[in-house]
C-alpha cells in the first residue's frame, strides 16, 4: 500500500525561495469531553510566514495560545483548520495533511524542537539522551558523541555529569542537554519553547550566540521567550497573540 | 516508504462478542506501533491474531516478506505460517513461561530458533547464542543455566534473544514489562529502544501502560471494546486525544 496523495500539494499562493515554513489560517479548539464536552478556542485564524536566517518571537500573555501554535507547529497537536506548510528536503509538505510515519520524517530532518523540559529515561546517560536524534539519522556513534561533547562543553555541563542519567539532574542542567539535543543536528526549523528559562546569564549568552550562528547560517527560528534580553538579541520580529 | 504489514478490516468474534471489529491500519519498516486499552479491549486478541495462529473471522492481514513477496497470512497453509513465526517473525510474551522452554538451558532456548532453520554446526550456534545473550546484557557465563534460575528482568531480556537470533523484521510483544519493578523496566525499555534502531526492527507492542508507549512507540492506537477508538503520531495522541476514552485514560495516568 502506498501514501495517500496529498489533497493540496502546494501552497496556494507563491512563496519566497526562502520561505521555510508557511502556517496559514490556523484554527485549534480543544474538546473536554469529561468535562461536560465544552470547548475551548485557543488559535483562530493565526497565520506566519518565516524565511532563512529569521527569528519570530511569538509573545502575549499566557494563556493566549502560543504554546499551542509551537505545538501545532511540530504535528504534537493536530490542527482543526488550516495548512502548515514546511519545506522538507526542497519539496513542500502540509503537515496537517501528514501521515504519523511522514511527520517522523519531518521531525528528524526538518523541525528541531526545544522544549522547556526533558523528558528523561532512567539509567540513559546525558551523553546518549542527546545523542539520540543524530543516531537516527544514522551518523557514526563517534562522531555523534564527539558533537555532543562539544556543544555539552560550550555550554559549560560539567564532564562528570555526561556519563550519569540527567533524571538527578537541576532544571537548568536538564535544559542544557535538551538544547544540545536539538542544536547537534542542522535542522532548517527550529521550535524554541522558552529555551533559556532556567539557565544563569552566561550559559543564556552561549545560548544566544548558538542560536544566533544557528540564523546566520540559514536556519528559521520561531520561539517563545519571556526573557528580554535573549528576545532583543535574537528576535526579527514578533508575533503578537490576543485573547479572544 | 512501503508498509510491512498491512491490517485490513479484520474481525475476530467469540460467540456475539466482537473482541476485534473491522481492525485497519498499516505497520512500517522500523517502526513500533503501540496498541493501548484496558483489559478486555481486545489488544491481546487482536496481537494473536496477528502474530499468532488464533484464527479470524473476516478480514485480511497482509505481510510483504524479505524476499517482497506479498503474503496473505490467513491464507497461507499452515507449514509457510510456522516458518514465518520462527524466522522473520517473533512473539515476545507477557509471560516468560509462555515464550520459553524452562527445562532447557539459556543457550539452548536461544539455539532452538536456529535448529528449526536448520543451522546444525554446534560451534556456530553456540557463539550465536553466546553473542546474542551479550546484545541482552546477560553474562554470558549463564548460557548453560536453566531459566528458572534467572530473574524476571533477565527471563525477558533472553525471551528477547531467543527471538532476535534469527534476525526478524517484525516482532510482537504482549505487555513485555508487565511484572518487572521499575528500574528493570527501564533497562529492558532502554534496550528495546536501541535494538530497534540498531536492527531496524518493527514491533507491534500490546500494554496498558502510557509511560511504555511514551518511550517506545511511534505510533499509537487506542482500542475500547474491540474497536480502534484513535489512532496517530503517539505524543499527538497522547498530549491532544481527541476522543473521550483516550482523554479519560490520559488524564486518570500518574505520570502522563
Amino acid at each position: 500500500m502506498t501514501t495517500p496523495e496529498l489533497t493540496i500539494k502546494q501552497p496556494a499562493i507563491d512563496l519566497c525561495d526562502d520561505t521555510l515554513l508557511y502556517a496559514t489560517e490556523i484554527y485549534k479548539s480543544f474538546i473536554l469531553h469529561n468535562q461536560g464536552g465544552i470547548k475551548l478556542p485557543v488559535l483562530e485564524n493565526v497565520s506566519l510566514e518565516v524565511k532563512a536566517g529569521e527569528c519570530v518571537a511569538l509573545t502575549g500573555i499566557s494563556g493566549s495560545g502560543k504554546s499551542t501554535l509551537m505545538k501545532s507547529l511540530y504535528g504534537n497537536y493536530g490542527i482543526d483548520r488550516g495548512e502548515i506548510w514546511v519545506k522538507h528536503n526542497n519539496n513542500w509538505l502540509d503537515l496537517a495533511q501528514l501521515q504519523p510515519h511522514e511527520i517522523i520524517a519531518v521531525r528528524q530532518e526538518t523541525i528541531g524542537y526545544v522544549s522547556q523540559f526533558l523528558r528523561v529515561i532512567p539509567r540513559v546517560p546525558a551523553l546518549d539522551v542527546a545523542a539520540e536524534p543524530l543516531l537516527e539519522l544514522g551518523i557514526d556513534i563517534d562522531i555523534a558523541h564527539n558533537k555532543i561533547k562539544h556543544l555539552f562543553s560550550l555550554l559549560n555541563l560539567p564532564e562528570r555529569l555526561w556519563q550519569l542519567s540527567p533524571t538527578t539532574f537541576s532544571g537548568g542542567e536538564k535544559q542544557r542537554v535538551n538544547i544540545a539535543r536539538a542544536l547537534a543536528v542542522d535542522y532548517p526549523i527550529f521550535l524554541l519553547d522558552e529555551p533559556t528559562s532556567a539557565l544563569d546569564t552566561q550559559n543564556r549568552q552561549v545560548v544566544i550566540n548558538l542560536l544566533t550562528e544557528k540564523k546566520q547560517q540559514g536556519a528559521a527560528l520561531i520561539g517563545i521567550f519571556h526573557d528580554e534580553e535573549v528576545r532583543d538579541k535574537l528576535c526579527t520580529r514578533e508575533l503578537v497573540f490576543g485573547i479572544n | 516508504m512501503e508498509s510491512l504489514l498491512n491490517i485490513d478490516r479484520l474481525t475476530k468474534t467469540y460467540g456475539s462478542l466482537k473482541a476485534c471489529n473491522n481492525i485497519t491500519f498499516d505497520l512500517y519498516p522500523g517502526q513500533v506501533l503501540g496498541i493501548i486499552g484496558e483489559s478486555g479491549s481486545g489488544k491481546s486478541t487482536l496481537l494473536n491474531c496477528i502474530g499468532d495462529s488464533l484464527e479470524i473471522d473476516a478480514g485480511e492481514v497482509t505481510y510483504t516478506n524479505s524476499n517482497n513477496e506479498t503474503l496473505n497470512i490467513k491464507q497461507i497453509p499452515e507449514s509457510k505460517h510456522r516458518k514465518l513465526t520462527k524466522t522473520e517473525w517473533g512473539f515476545v510474551q507477557q509471560n516468560p513461561h509462555d515464550g520459553l522452554r524452562m527445562n532447557v538451558t539459556a543457550g539452548a532456548n536461544i539455539a532452538e530458533r536456529l535448529l528449526n532453520v536448520g543451522i546444525r554446526h554446534y560451534g556456530n550456534i553456540r557463539e550465536e547464542a553466546k553473542y546474542w545473550l551479550e546484545q541482552v546484557e546477560i553474562d554470558t557465563n549463564r548460557i548453560d543455566d536453566f531459566p528458572h534460575t534467572f530473574s524476571g528482568g533477565m527471563q525477558q531480556r533472553l525471551q528477547l534473544a531467543r527471538v532476535l537470533v534469527t534476525k526478524p523484521r517484525l516482532i510482537f510483544m504482549d505487555e513485555p514489562t508487565g511484572g518487572l519493578d521499575v528500574s528493570v523496566q527501564a533497562r529492558l525499555l532502554d534496550l528495546l529502544r536501541s535494538l530497534v534502531r540498531n536492527l531496524n526492527l518493527s514491533v507491534i507492542l500490546v500494554t496498558h501502560d502510557i509511560g511504555v508507549v511514551r518511550l517506545l512507540a511511534h505510533r499509537l492506537l487506542v482500542m475500547k471494546k474491540g474497536q480502534i477508538v484513535e489512532s496517530g503520531l503517539t505524543d499527538r495522541v497522547l498530549d491532544d486525544p481527541q476522543h473521550s476514552y483516550t482523554q479519560q485514560l490520559v488524564s486518570a495516568t500518574l505520570i502522563p
